[in-house]
C-alpha cells in the first residue's frame, strides 16, 4: 500500500442530496477508517443507493464535502475510480462471458499487465474453487457461485476500498455467510469495505454500522454499543427501535 | 488504447454469442432484400387489360388479339369514351387501357406510323411499371414482326400515361430505400438495444464506476456495429448488382463514404435512444416506431413524398433516410458527382452533428 496523507479514507461533511423538492440524503455526516468493514443500513428507500452512488461518483452531491481515499468527490473522479471497486446490487457480471473472459475484462480495465493477471486470477480461481469450470459462461453457474466471483473480480485490482450494494440479495445463508468471510478475508489485505445491507444478521459482522432513516443517519456505532445503547439483543432490535421512532 | 480494445473485444463476444443478433445483424438483410427483390422484380400475370378501339379495323383487331394471347393480360372490356377510362380504374376493373387512335390501319398503311396509348392506372406503382413495359414489348414484337421484309418499316407509336404517380418516382429500384431502412434497423436498433441492456443489468453500473470514460464506454459499445453495418451496406450493394442488376454507375468510394455518414448517423441516432430508454424493451418500441415506421413511411422509399399533403412532406425533411435515399440514387443510378449532393450530405453531417451532442448531453444529465 502507498503512503497517503488523508486521515480518513471516507469523509463526509453535511451530504445533501436532493432529487426536486425530495431529500435524499439530509445533512450526512460521517467517516470511515482505513481497513474497517463499515455497514450502512437502512430500510429500503432510505436513501443508502444515493449516498454510494455518490461516494463512487455515479452521481454528483447537491451539497457538502466529501473525500473518498483523499479525493474530492467533484474535482478528482477520476483518480477515485483508480482507487475504488464496486459491486452493485444486480448482477455486475456479464452473463454471456465465460468466468476467464469476464476476469481478463475488468482486470484490463484497471490496467493490469498481463503477469499480475495471470497470477491473480489463477489464486482467485483456487481460492473459490472455480478452476475446473473457468472457461464455463456465467449464465451457466449457481447465483452463490455468480456473487462470490462479483466481489473477488471487484477487489481484482486490489483497491484502497470496495462499495458493495446489497451484495447478498438471493442467496442462501449459508453461502452469506461464505461471502462476508471474503469480505473478512479482503480486509486483512488491507482493504475497506463499504457495504449496504438490510439483513440485519450482517451487521454483526461490521466493525461500526450507521443506521439511515429517511435520509438521515440515526445512529452510528459498532453493533455492541449500539445494542446497549439501545438495551437490545440484537441488531435487529435495534433498527425496529430507530425506525419506529 | 489496449485497454479500449478490450473492452471492444466483449462487444464483438456479445455480438457472436447471441443467436438472435446474428441473424439480425446477417440473415435479416439477405432476406429482406432477395424478398423484396423477388416481389418487386416478379413476373406479371393475368393484368386485367381495358380496349379502347376507336379505329376497329383489321390491324387494331389484330393487335388485340395479339395483346390476350401473350398470357400475361386478360380482357377486361371494351370502351367508348374517355370517361370509362377513370371509372374502370376506380372501380378496379382494369389496371390497363389500351387505346388505337383513329384510322390505325389506314395510318400505318400511308404513313408507316400508327399511335397506341397505353393508359394504366399507377396507384400500384411497380405492377403499373411492369405490365406497361410488358404490353410495350408485346406490341412492338408483333409490329415488327408484321413486316420484316418491308423496306421501310411500320413505325408503331406507343405513347404511355402513368394515372395516379406520373412520374413513377420513388419506386423504380427498391434497393437505395432498403439499404437506408436496413442501415437504420441494424445500426440504431442494435445500438440502442446493446447499450440499454448494459443499464438492466447492471453492468453500466459498474462500468462508469470504473476508470473508462463515458466516451469511451460508448465508443467501444459502438465500434463493433459500425465496422459490421458497413459490412452489411457492402453486402447490399453486392446482392443487388449481382442478383438484381442494380448498378453503380458512380464513384464506388464516394458511395462507400456516404454510406459511412449514414452509418455514424444511425448509430448517433441508437446511442440517443439509448439515453432516453431504460430498458431494451422500450429502446426496441422507440427504435421500431419511431425510426423504422417513420423511415419506410415519410423517406420517399415506398410513397413518393411529392404526392404527400404538405405537412407530411415537411416531416419528411426529418428523415435521414430520405436525404441518403437521394444521396444513393444519385450515385448508384445516375452517377453524378459531389457537386450534386453536397447539400444531403451537408444535412446528414448536421443531424449526426446533433444527435451526437444530444446523446452527450443527456447521458450527463444521467448522471447529474
Amino acid at each position: 500500500m502507498t503512503t497517503t496523507t488523508y486521515k480518513h479514507i471516507i469523509e463526509v461533511k453535511e451530504l445533501v442530496k436532493k432529487f426536486g423538492s425530495f431529500v435524499a440524503n439530509d445533512r450526512l455526516t460521517f467517516h470511515v477508517e482505513r481497513g474497517e468493514i463499515f455497514g450502512f443500513l437502512g430500510a429500503n428507500g432510505a436513501g443508502k443507493t444515493t449516498t454510494i452512488r455518490i461516494l463512487c461518483g455515479l452521481s454528483y452531491p447537491t451539497s457538502g464535502e466529501i473525500q473518498v481515499a483523499g479525493h474530492d468527490v467533484y474535482r478528482e473522479r477520476e483518480k477515485i475510480k483508480q482507487k475504488i471497486g464496486y459491486m452493485s446490487q444486480k448482477f455486475s457480471l456479464y452473463e454471456d462471458l465465460s468466468l476467464t473472459e469476464n476476469i481478463r475484462l475488468y482486470a484490463g480495465i484497471y490496467r493490469l499487465n498481463r503477469n499480475q493477471i495471470n497470477e491473480r486470477e489463477e489464486q482467485l480461481l483456487e481460492r473459490l474453487k472455480l478452476s475446473h469450470i473457468k472457461n464455463r459462461l456465467i449464465r451457466d453457474i449457481p447465483l452463490g457461485w455468480k456473487q462470490k466471483l462479483a466481489f473477488s473480480v471487484a477487489i481484482f485490482h486490489k483497491p484502497a476500498i470496495v462499495f458493495l450494494d446489497e451484495p447478498t440479495g438471493g442467496v442462501d445463508p449459508v453461502t452469506r455467510r461464505q461471502f462476508w468471510e471474503m469480505i473478512h478475508d479482503a480486509t486483512i489485505e488491507g482493504i475497506t469495505v463499504f457495504v449496504t445491507t438490510h439483513y440485519m444478521d450482517e451487521a454483526e459482522y461490521c466493525d461500526r454500522v450507521s443506521i439511515m432513516v429517511e435520509g438521515r443517519i440515526e445512529a452510528l456505532d459498532t453493533p455492541q454499543a449500539l445494542k446497549k445503547e439501545y438495551h437490545s439483543k440484537s441488531m435487529n432490535d435495534v433498527f425496529l427501535k430507530l425506525a419506529r421512532k | 488504447m489496449k485497454r479500449f480494445f478490450g473492452f471492444v473485444k466483449k462487444e464483438f463476444q456479445h455480438i457472436f454469442r447471441d443467436v438472435r443478433t446474428l441473424v439480425i445483424l446477417f440473415v435479416l438483410p439477405v432476406v429482406m432484400i432477395v424478398l423484396f427483390g423477388y416481389v418487386v422484380t416478379n413476373e406479371i400475370k393475368d393484368v386485367k387489360v381495358g380496349i379502347w378501339d376507336r379505329s376497329r379495323d383489321q390491324a387494331s383487331a389484330q393487335a388485340i388479339q395479339k395483346i390476350f394471347s401473350s398470357g400475361y393480360f386478360i380482357p377486361a372490356g371494351t370502351l367508348d369514351h374517355e370517361e370509362e377510362i377513370e371509372t374502370l380504374f376506380r372501380s378496379g376493373k382494369a389496371k390497363v387501357v389500351v387505346v388505337f387512335e383513329e384510322n390505325f390501319e389506314k395510318n400505318l398503311e400511308r404513313e408507316n406510323r400508327a399511335t397506341i396509348k397505353l393508359i394504366t392506372d399507377a396507384s400500384d406503382a411497380n405492377s403499373a411499371q411492369l405490365a406497361q413495359t410488358y404490353l410495350q414489348g408485346v406490341l412492338v414484337g408483333y409490329f415488327r414482326s408484321m413486316n420484316q421484309d418491308v423496306h421501310i418499316p411500320w413505325e408503331v407509336d406507343i405513347k404511355s400515361r402513368m394515372f395516379y404517380n406520373e412520374e413513377m418516382k420513388g419506386v423504380y429500384m427498391f434497393v437505395p430505400g432498403l439499404m437506408a431502412l436496413i442501415l437504420m434497423l441494424i445500426s440504431a436498433l442494435m445500438t440502442s438495444v446493446t447499450i440499454t441492456r448494459e443499464k438492466e443489468f447492471g453492468t453500466m453500473e459498474l462500468l462508469l464506476a470504473s476508470p473508462l470514460k463515458p466516451r469511451e464506454i460508448i465508443l467501444g459499445k459502438v465500434t463493433p456495429y459500425v465496422l459490421l453495418s458497413f459490412v452489411n451496406a457492402m453486402t447490399i450493394i453486392l446482392l443487388g448488382i449481382l442478383v438484381f442488376d442494380v448498378p453503380v454507375v458512380g464513384s464506388f468510394l464516394m458511395l462507400m463514404l456516404e454510406c459511412m455518414l449514414y452509418i455514424i448517423l444511425a448509430l448517433s441516432l441508437g446511442v440517443l435512444i439509448s439515453t432516453i430508454a431504460k430498458t431494451q424493451q422500450i429502446a426496441m418500441v422507440i427504435s421500431l416506431l419511431g425510426l423504422l415506421l417513420p423511415t419506410i413511411l415519410l423517406s420517399g422509399f415506398i410513397f413518393p413524398i411529392d404526392n404527400m399533403p404538405p405537412i407530411l412532406q415537411w416531416f419528411s425533411t426529418l428523415m435521414p433516410a430520405r436525404w441518403f435515399i437521394v444521396i444513393l440514387k444519385n450515385i448508384m443510378l445516375k452517377g453524378t458527382g459531389f457537386s450534386f449532393i453536397w447539400k444531403e450530405t451537408l444535412i446528414l453531417m448536421g443531424m449526426t452533428l446533433f444527435f451526437i451532442l444530444a446523446a452527450v448531453k443527456r447521458f450527463n444529465i444521467r448522471l447529474e
